[in-house]
């Protein structure tokens, strides 16, 4: 008996730990090409970052700020941006292709460079985190 | 008065005020001297109609409409995607060449509306101008506003924000009649 709660506490634990996954192919797709394993902390570290661009301060935060619950804004055009939170804006995460189409754009602006599979991968996995 | 004169006299005044409204409900700028009079009221720009253009270049800005450049604007903005007003914009090759197809077939140029005409005829031939708020036309129509009720002001922040003082912009439409300023409201010069 005491097995049993324990282990239906334990399930509920795990349904609760994440909000949500990252398309799974998309991380197998990462696999392929020798990347993982992923890693949110990663992820949120490179969020975080700060790159300058002749004299202009870079980062994923300069649009959707570092709190991912909350709407972020075009750095240049004002415009708002929907909540990248999955927890919050459950249409997140949910398009491969619409993923892949902002990795290339933002990692080029941000880095200066495309981002790599395992990059693409832990930053994933932190935005499911949230 | 006799009463066939007063019915004649009511006939006139009733077609001389639908005659004039129709002058005073269109632009009275200079810009568009040369189309008809009746010219479109409603829609005075061919609305945003692909999908795709709507998906792909509304995500940061307002969806400008391809009847605010000539044709030689957008092809040299779409040929340079990666480097779009300091940001990168690039799509998929197949998106690319469909939007492209589809801005060059409604350009300024091409258009069949009093507004986008004014427009391109306003952009010397060997222009390629990348800013809708570069071109002539929209320089002179734009200058006497005040830069603080734009550049100064939270609300509208740039003149590419055309979506926060023309109410219409998303169907079309850019009447000064339907201007307003967000802190300031009506404008009419």
């Amino acid at each position: 008996m005491r097995n049993t709660r324990i282990l239906i506490l334990a399930l509920l634990g795990a349904g609760l730990a994440q909000a949500a996954e990252p398309p799974a192919a998309m991380l197998d797709g990462y696999r392929a090409e020798r990347a993982g394993p992923f890693d949110a902390a990663r992820g949120e570290q490179m969020w975080n970052e700060v790159h300058p661009h002749n004299g202009e301060n870079r980062s994923c935060t300069s649009c959707h700020t570092s709190n991912l619950g909350q709407p972020g804004r075009h750095a240049a055009t004002n415009k708002p941006i929907e909540p990248m939170a999955p927890s919050i804006n459950p249409q997140r995460l949910t398009d491969p292709a619409k993923i892949e189409k902002w990795f290339t754009r933002n990692c080029k602006w941000t880095f200066g460079r495309a981002c790599s599979a395992q990059e693409k991968g832990d930053f994933l996995t932190f935005i499911a985190s949230q | 008065m006799k009463s066939k004169f007063r019915i004649l006299l009511v006939a006139l005044s009733a077609s001389a005020l639908v005659l004039t409204a129709g002058l005073v409900r269109g632009d009275d700028d200079d810009g568009e001297r040369g189309s008809r009079l009746w010219g479109k009221l409603s829609s005075d720009v061919r609305p945003v109609d692909s999908a795709a253009y709507k998906a792909e270049c509304s995500s940061c800005h307002f969806a400008y409409q391809p009847g605010l450049l000539p044709a030689r604007s957008w092809e040299r903005l779409m040929d340079n995607l990666h480097s779009h007003f300091g940001d990168n914009a690039e799509l998929d090759p197949a998106t690319r060449e469909q939007i492209k197809a589809y801005l060059l077939a409604n350009a300024a140029d091409t258009a069949q509306t009093r507004r986008s005409a004014a427009f391109a005829n306003s952009v010397a031939k060997n222009d390629a101008p990348l800013r809708i708020t570069e071109t002539p036309y929209f320089l002179r129509k734009h200058d006497e506003i005040p830069q603080r009720v734009v550049l100064h002001n939270k609300q509208v922040g740039s003149f590419s924000n055309c979506i926060a003082c023309h109410s219409r912009a998303d169907q079309g439409s850019y009447n000064e009649h339907e201007v307003r300023i967000p802190g300031v409201g009506r404008w009419e010069d």
